[in-house]
């Protein structure tokens, strides 16, 4: 195993972190060999938090009714200076999104556009709930933890967790009863391995916190095990400075979790967040920002990843739309139907997918927002049957409750 | 120290400390409190906190110092008033003719609120931010100082229930100054007075973006083309007062979001604060919830209060309050019993507040997680350390995943363990729990423990610390108990 590029080790930022992934990737080279080829799919969702605007992320310049909705929200058309980036003559990606653009005419992003979950409610809270309960109800645990829970049975005995939140906590969409790895880059000292097991100790009693710490110690390669025999992890002391900022930017996050994902018996589903959607004034430039900083991040997803890009889907989704009209404050308030994007070297991509409801009179949801014509559930779907090879049976207790929703077809390429 | 005072200090206080000897009656401690001078509103002998006014005079240099580098950079070619990303900002309010622009009532040349907004977001805000640390470490400070710990942890209680956060700029140089004004005189009065102060604080009209909201009909309206912003009309409905269990409708919202219209502020001219602004007031009465309400502020004063003093309001409330003082998941019947109380004294906090603590089910210890502000406040209380030196203690909120007054959203910091208690979250705290003990010097972790948790401690985390091989690694096992990391 020795020929293994060294920089799947080295490349992930900090030195805490890397001894935790040095641990698991010299366990990783152990295990390689019976490794099983079934589980080399990666899957990443990343939940757009306050709720994207589809018609402005991806914009229907084809559409005679946009532009009465919306004057001040159309960028300049394709081809003009600044201008939209062609996705085939009815839509447009946002001019700033170069690199998923760049993607799209590889054939490695997928748009599907007007599509919501199966709730009709504009509260950013109780639709994100629903967005990652799969459900139209609450509940306490998320469709992708489910999804995890349903896949064949574990095929990688070192590996800390099939599944990883990568940012500061757990969203819902990964909680469950199936256990899930957290990782985020941290600042502060740690102590020697000694304390972390009288901790560990001490707080093995306590249902809520007992297991919380057990995990934390096994995402920094503490395991039982590993804490016997690591020397390396026996560091002192090290009174660092706490930092923020830079690291826990959604590229930062991004390019983290591609390592991650990468390393061949790390985790292979990943689920991340993204904020600052909610653009209620001034939405060109606050959406702008936030765009760029969705683009550049699956971008670093990508470069992370290399070669294990190939078999990687990426689903982008948000809660809702925004409405069709801008508002009184250069801004949109909360709408129903929005984009969501499906990228990756597996991705059949290339192409628009919708059944376009239309903006002209009659044709908005409500008079206000671009009308629903695809499901949400039936994209993850998709994925999850396509890409991870989930039967049909369990998939049911991945989306429960409501009217069924079908997989749509035809998102991953087949080999 | 008995349980029942351990467990009044933890719970219904911000921790014990080593400051003052433990309470006597730890009930009569409680309920007293609730009749008695906030002790962080005394500011005798000592400097008082940033007015809101100041904060304002902050967001005006900050401002000021912005557009004078955009025009050094610009060479001073932006003498003329322009509109778009070299226009001005003149204010939050509503648009009005000014010199340059006089004569010219196209938009063109017109202030743009949405323009301001954003320039005080991301502007140069040195002295806002440096407000902010003023601010937030004072904050800190009376939470870790209090000698009022229960009238202490309602403030930050109903900080939270009314969010505002710096994810929008312009909320940093006014955040500190919102809850002196805003919460903390009305956490023992009457809900109502707490929403009319939340409603017209600048802090709230710009977090919510209601000082851009415009009534489509109103003479501004009519001039400047532009119109509402529903975005405060609906966390206020959704969040702050009836919640959509009372089954309003957007129409509902719509309506709540005309009303308040006007509601802004006022930034350049002395005095600096909320201004009721007629000219860009939606005209006519409006219709929320079945209930009419007539034009003008006092429309506005009318639909809080009704708002404020709906069932639906006060079983919320209830729901939150007992949430926060006695488990994750809170008895129906608590919840119907401080509901009650709400209802039959209109809405009176420190009624409620003492009926939490005389609800039996209040005084089951350790039943909830210390969110990261909880733990840090508790443990700076025990540990009888300065709160200022490295690492900052805002840092240090930051680091654990509660960076002050920056809630991600409008519903604010989560009070249920399962959003504390992840794995990288647990292990963050006992890093952080490392770090601050090796300030413990020569004290006695023991004498520590003794004082911060009583008969709360756990026979074997008083023998492994005990055993432990320094004083700091003592205090860390202390801080990283699940007696002290539960309140």
């Amino acid at each position: 195993m020795d020929h293994l590029p060294a920089s799947s080790a080295l490349a992930v930022p900090r030195r805490a972190t890397l001894l935790g992934l040095a641990s698991v990737l010299t366990l990783g080279r152990v295990s390689l060999a019976v490794a099983d080829a079934a589980t080399e799919q990666r899957f990443v969702v990343v939940i757009l938090r306050g709720a994207m605007d589809g018609l402005s992320a991806v914009v229907p310049y084809g559409d005679p009714g946009l532009t009465a909705l919306r004057p001040e929200l159309v960028p300049p058309m394709p081809g003009q200076n600044q201008g939209l980036l062609d996705l085939g003559g009815m839509f447009g990606l946002h001019p700033v999104m170069a690199r998923s653009h760049a993607l799209y005419q590889a054939n490695e992003l997928l748009v599907v556009h007007a599509v919501a979950g199966n709730y009709r409610v504009r509260s950013h809270f109780e639709a994100q709930d629903y967005l990652e309960s799969g459900a139209d109800h609450r509940m306490t645990s998320g469709w992708l933890n489910r999804a995890v829970a349903a896949m064949p049975a574990q095929s990688q005995p070192h590996a800390l967790s099939r599944a990883i939140a990568v940012g500061p906590s757990v969203p819902l969409l990964l909680r469950g009863p199936q256990q899930v790895a957290n990782w985020a880059p941290h600042g502060f000292a740690e102590p020697d391995q000694g304390i972390y097991r009288q901790v560990m100790s001490l707080n093995r009693s306590d249902p809520i916190i007992g297991p919380a710490i057990a995990a934390g110690l096994r995402d920094r390669g503490f395991g039982d095990e590993v804490m016997a025999a690591d020397k390396d992890a026996a560091t002192g002391p090290v009174p660092g400075p706490v930092q923020g900022g830079g690291r826990y930017a959604f590229a930062a996050l991004a390019k983290a979790a591609g390592e991650l994902l990468k390393a061949p018996d790390g985790p292979r589903i990943a689920a991340m967040d993204l904020g600052g959607w909610d653009t209620h004034t001034a939405q060109v430039p606050r959406l702008t920002q936030a765009l760029t900083q969705l683009d550049t991040g699956i971008d670093a997803l990508r470069t992370a990843l290399g070669e294990a890009w190939g078999q990687t889907v990426v689903l982008v989704m948000t809660e809702f739309g925004r409405t069709a009209r801008i508002n009184g404050t250069r801004g949109t308030d909360h709408g129903t139907a929005t984009v969501a994007f499906v990228a990756g070297g597996a991705v059949a991509g290339g192409r628009v997918v919708a059944n376009w409801p239309g903006l002209g009179t009659g044709q908005l949801f409500e008079n206000r927002d671009l009308a629903p014509t695809t499901d949400l559930r039936s994209v993850a779907l998709g994925v999850l049957v396509g890409h991870l090879g989930l039967n049909p049976t369990a998939l049911a207790a991945v989306f429960p409750g409501g009217e069924p929703a079908q997989p749509l077809r035809g998102l991953v390429r087949t080999a | 120290m008995d349980l029942r005072t351990a467990h009044a200090l933890v719970r219904f206080g911000m921790g014990p400390t080593g400051a003052e000897p433990p309470p006597a009656d730890p009930t009569a401690w409680l309920l007293g409190q609730l009749h008695q001078a906030d002790f962080s509103v005394d500011f005798s002998g000592s400097v008082p906190p940033p007015s809101t006014e100041e904060g304002l005079a902050a967001l005006r240099t900050d401002r000021d110092a912005r557009k004078a580098a955009r025009e050094a950079d610009a060479g001073m070619a932006t003498a003329q008033p322009v509109p778009g990303p070299g226009g001005r900002l003149t204010n939050f309010g509503p648009p009005r003719p000014e010199a340059g622009t006089q004569g010219d009532p196209a938009m063109a040349g017109q202030p743009d609120p949405a323009m301001a907004a954003r320039q005080v977001a991301v502007a140069g805000l040195a002295r806002s931010r440096s407000l902010y640390r003023e601010q937030g470490l004072a904050a800190v400070g009376r939470a870790v100082a209090t000698r009022t710990p229960f009238r202490e942890r309602l403030v930050w209680f109903w900080t939270n229930h009314f969010t505002i956060s710096l994810r929008h700029g312009g909320c940093a140089a006014v955040a500190g100054a919102f809850v002196q004004e805003a919460i903390r005189p009305h956490v023992t009065g009457r809900f109502e007075d707490m929403v009319l102060a939340v409603m017209r604080h600048p802090a709230m009209l710009i977090y919510l973006d209601n000082a851009q909201s415009v009534g489509p009909d109103s003479i501004g309206g009519q001039l400047s083309h532009r119109g509402l912003n529903e975005n405060l009309a609906r966390e206020c409905m959704e969040l702050h007062t009836v919640t959509p269990a009372s089954g309003y409708t957007q129409a509902d919202v719509t309506a709540f979001a005309r009303i308040l219209t006007g509601w802004s502020i006022e930034l350049n001219n002395e005095p600096a604060g909320f201004l009721f602004r007629p000219r860009i007031h939606e005209p006519g009465e409006q219709t929320v919830m079945g209930r009419t309400f007539p034009a003008g502020e006092a429309g506005g004063i009318e639909a809080l209060r009704f708002l404020a003093n709906h069932p639906a309001t006060h079983r919320s409330l209830a729901s939150k309050l007992v949430c926060h003082f006695v488990a994750d998941t809170p008895p129906p019947a608590a919840v119907r019993h401080i509901e009650g109380i709400l209802r039959d004294t209109g809405g009176d906090l420190g009624a409620a507040a003492a009926g939490l603590v005389r609800l039996d089910d209040a005084w089951t210890p350790g039943t909830k997680i210390r969110t990261p502000l909880d733990l840090t406040v508790a443990s700076f209380r025990a540990l009888q350390v300065p709160i200022d030196p490295s690492p900052p203690f805002l840092a240090i909120l930051a680091g654990l995943g509660q960076p002050l007054w920056s809630a991600p959203a409008p519903n604010g910091w989560s009070d249920v363990a399962a959003d504390w208690v992840a794995p990288e979250a647990m292990m963050r705290r006992i890093d952080w729990a490392f770090a601050v003990s090796g300030r413990i010097g020569q004290r006695d972790p023991m004498t520590i423990a003794d004082t911060s948790l009583g008969p709360l401690l756990r026979p074997e985390t008083q023998m492994a610390m005990a055993h432990a091989g320094s004083r700091r690694e003592a205090m860390t096992l202390l801080l990283t108990s699940p007696e002290f990391q539960r309140r």
